[in-house]
């Protein structure tokens, strides 16, 4: 696989988060690459999905600042994040659930669309092209998930392995720059964790998307990623290739605990 | 059978304006998430800047013709809403993004009081009268089939037309727009539908926005019928059995269970009423929704939403 990965999109520099008296994340810091596929690893509460927050806008974080694409931001909401072309999937599924799954996906198309209210509502002209682009553009991703069969059914009623699918295809309807993805193989068997590796692999090459994931599973990262940054208590231990860490005494320690 | 007839017309339109009261209750449901008690206050509200609006509106311009003078203040009134929704949401809602559905019912519940109070303050507290120029002579239908025809009345059936074209209108903004699946984005999930850069905090003025017509749409309707005073903050609490009947996130279900409601009411008044001495009319419909809560929880139309554990 010859990938060309490109200069530094995001750059994270020395994040703090509180809340309250606990700290979530001290000084942390690391870049993200244009293509490439950075995972962010470390044991149960070491404050990853903290640091994905951060990035989205969801949580503000007291120190440090996040530069993406040259721009710098330290107070923004997830609604500006986006617009700014980082999407994002959900760790316990935030899908519409009483929607079907073309909904779903439909919505991700939300900040493309530029015909306005009345427009869409009698279907003239542009506004009814328009519709008809985006759902092409949609189907498209349905059929690169492989999720053709269940188009109409609320995605409620899809069992979990599909509907982390669905999550992920409404990220990629939004067609960003970078994906941040939140423990995306989580509860997932072993044949669900090797299709959804093989999908983001496939919009890592395909689209060139930066991807940044989120996993503690060390085996399927290690598989996948280009570089690793592992957390442990909010604190950065390590950071580099998955060889790299791999060896790296801190981030063994503490994964297998230490001999005292 | 022309008795019977004419007992089922007349339920079906005291069900139409029912259901009025009732989309507003889902509308702002289905796209916040809100149950909002403030929808009584809101019809009150609505129908009371109405009926002062037609009252002012010829003092202030000397416009004589009934017609004009209606369609101004309806203008001004629907400006009142949108005052009013956006005042929701700044002061209000923006403040309680994520929290739990309890907080914001109590909110909304606050709200109610809030909107009632400040309607008298503002409008007045006697009874008005809105006259918007509907017929309200009874007529004799469907002559020839029966002996002495089926007795309808206009203005009713007036009612029923304009609260059937603003169903279309809804249905459609909701199902076919991207705006519409904006809207229920929001109410499935905050949080998601920030992620994928909806903004939650114009989606909320529209939807308010657009109860609050539906609201004076009502308000117009049963005050013009009834008078605009007080007690129609109550006609609320008559829309509750109809909005679990029908679902909570459905606006074909709000119609329909209006209509199931306002028919079942007259009939079993007329019917069963004098085996167990009148006034089934006032609780039946609580009853039914009772029944309907234990059997089918999500209402005749309304999603079922499977929550995982």
């Amino acid at each position: 696989m010859s990938k060309k990965i490109g200069d530094v999109i995001l750059d994270v520099k020395n994040i703090s988060l509180r809340f309250g008296g606990v700290k979530a994340l001290t000084d942390i810091s690391f870049n993200v690459k244009e293509h490439e596929i950075r995972a962010i690893i470390g044991p149960n509460g070491a404050g990853k999905s903290s640091m994905l927050n951060c990035i989205n806008g969801v949580y503000t974080p007291q120190e440090g600042s996040i530069t993406f694409r040259g721009q710098t931001f330290d107070h923004m909401n997830s609604r500006q994040v986006a617009e700014m072309g980082i999407a994002r999937t959900f760790q316990n599924l935030a899908l519409f659930k009483g929607m079907s799954v073309i909904d779903n996906i439909m919505s991700g198309r939300n900040l493309k669309i530029k015909s306005n209210l009345l427009m869409q509502a009698l279907r003239v002209g542009p506004a009814q092209r328009e519709e008809e682009e985006h759902r092409e553009f949609v189907e498209h991703i349905i059929d690169f998930l492989e999720i053709q069969a269940f188009r109409k059914t609320p995605v409620g009623q899809l069992p979990y392995g599909l509907q982390k699918r669905v999550d992920l295809g409404r990220a990629l309807a939004m067609e960003p720059q970078v994906l941040l993805l939140d423990e995306p193989m989580a509860g997932m068997n072993l044949e669900e964790k090797q299709d959804m590796c093989r999908f983001i692999l496939d919009v890592n090459d395909e689209f060139g998307t930066t991807v940044v994931l989120i996993e503690h599973d060390m085996g399927v990262v290690m598989d996948i990623s280009d570089r690793v940054v592992v957390l442990d208590y909010g604190k950065k231990i390590g950071d580099g290739s998955p060889d790299e860490v791999r060896n790296n005494e801190e981030v063994i320690s503490a994964y297998l605990g230490t001999s005292h | 059978m022309a008795f019977f007839l004419e007992t089922l017309l007349g339920g079906l339109m005291a069900g139409m304006l029912y259901s009025l009261v009732a989309l507003g209750f889902v509308l702002i449901f289905k796209a916040s998430g809100v149950f909002n008690f403030a929808q009584g206050a809101m019809v009150l509200f609505g129908a009371l800047s109405m009926a002062r609006f037609s009252e002012w509106i010829p003092q202030w311009t000397g416009v004589d013709s009934l017609l004009m003078a209606n369609v101004l203040a309806f203008v001004m009134a629907a400006a009142v809403m949108f005052v009013v929704a956006w005042a929701i949401e700044f002061l209000v809602l923006r403040h309680l993004v994520n929290q739990e559905g309890a907080t914001l019912l109590m909110a909304t519940l606050g709200i109610a009081y809030f909107l009632e109070g400040l309607g008298q303050t503002l409008f007045g507290s006697s009874i008005y009268k809105i006259d918007i120029g509907m017929p309200k002579d009874p007529v004799f239908i469907l002559d020839g089939l029966f002996q002495g025809g089926v007795l309808i009345n206009k203005e009713d059936f007036y009612a029923a037309l304009i609260a059937a074209a603003l169903v279309t209108l809804l249905t459609v903004f909701f199902q076919k727009t991207a705006t519409g699946r904006a809207l229920r984005a929001v109410a499935d999930d905050h949080q998601a539908a920030q992620s994928i850069g909806i903004p939650l905090n114009r989606i909320w003025v529209i939807v308010w926005c657009v109860a609050g017509i539906v609201a004076l749409v009502a308000g117009m309707i049963w005050g013009s019928k009834l008078g605009v005073q007080f007690s129609l903050a109550t006609v609320a609490l008559r829309a509750l059995p109809v909005v679990i009947l029908g679902g909570l996130t459905s606006v074909p279900g709000a119609i329909i269970g209006g209509l199931i409601i306002g028919v079942g009411e007259k009939l079993s008044e007329v019917y069963l009423g004098g085996y167990v001495g009148g006034g089934i009319e006032i609780w039946f419909a609580y009853v039914l929704a009772l029944g309907f809560l234990l059997i089918r929880p999500q209402g005749l139309f309304g999603e079922k939403i499977i929550d995982r554990v």
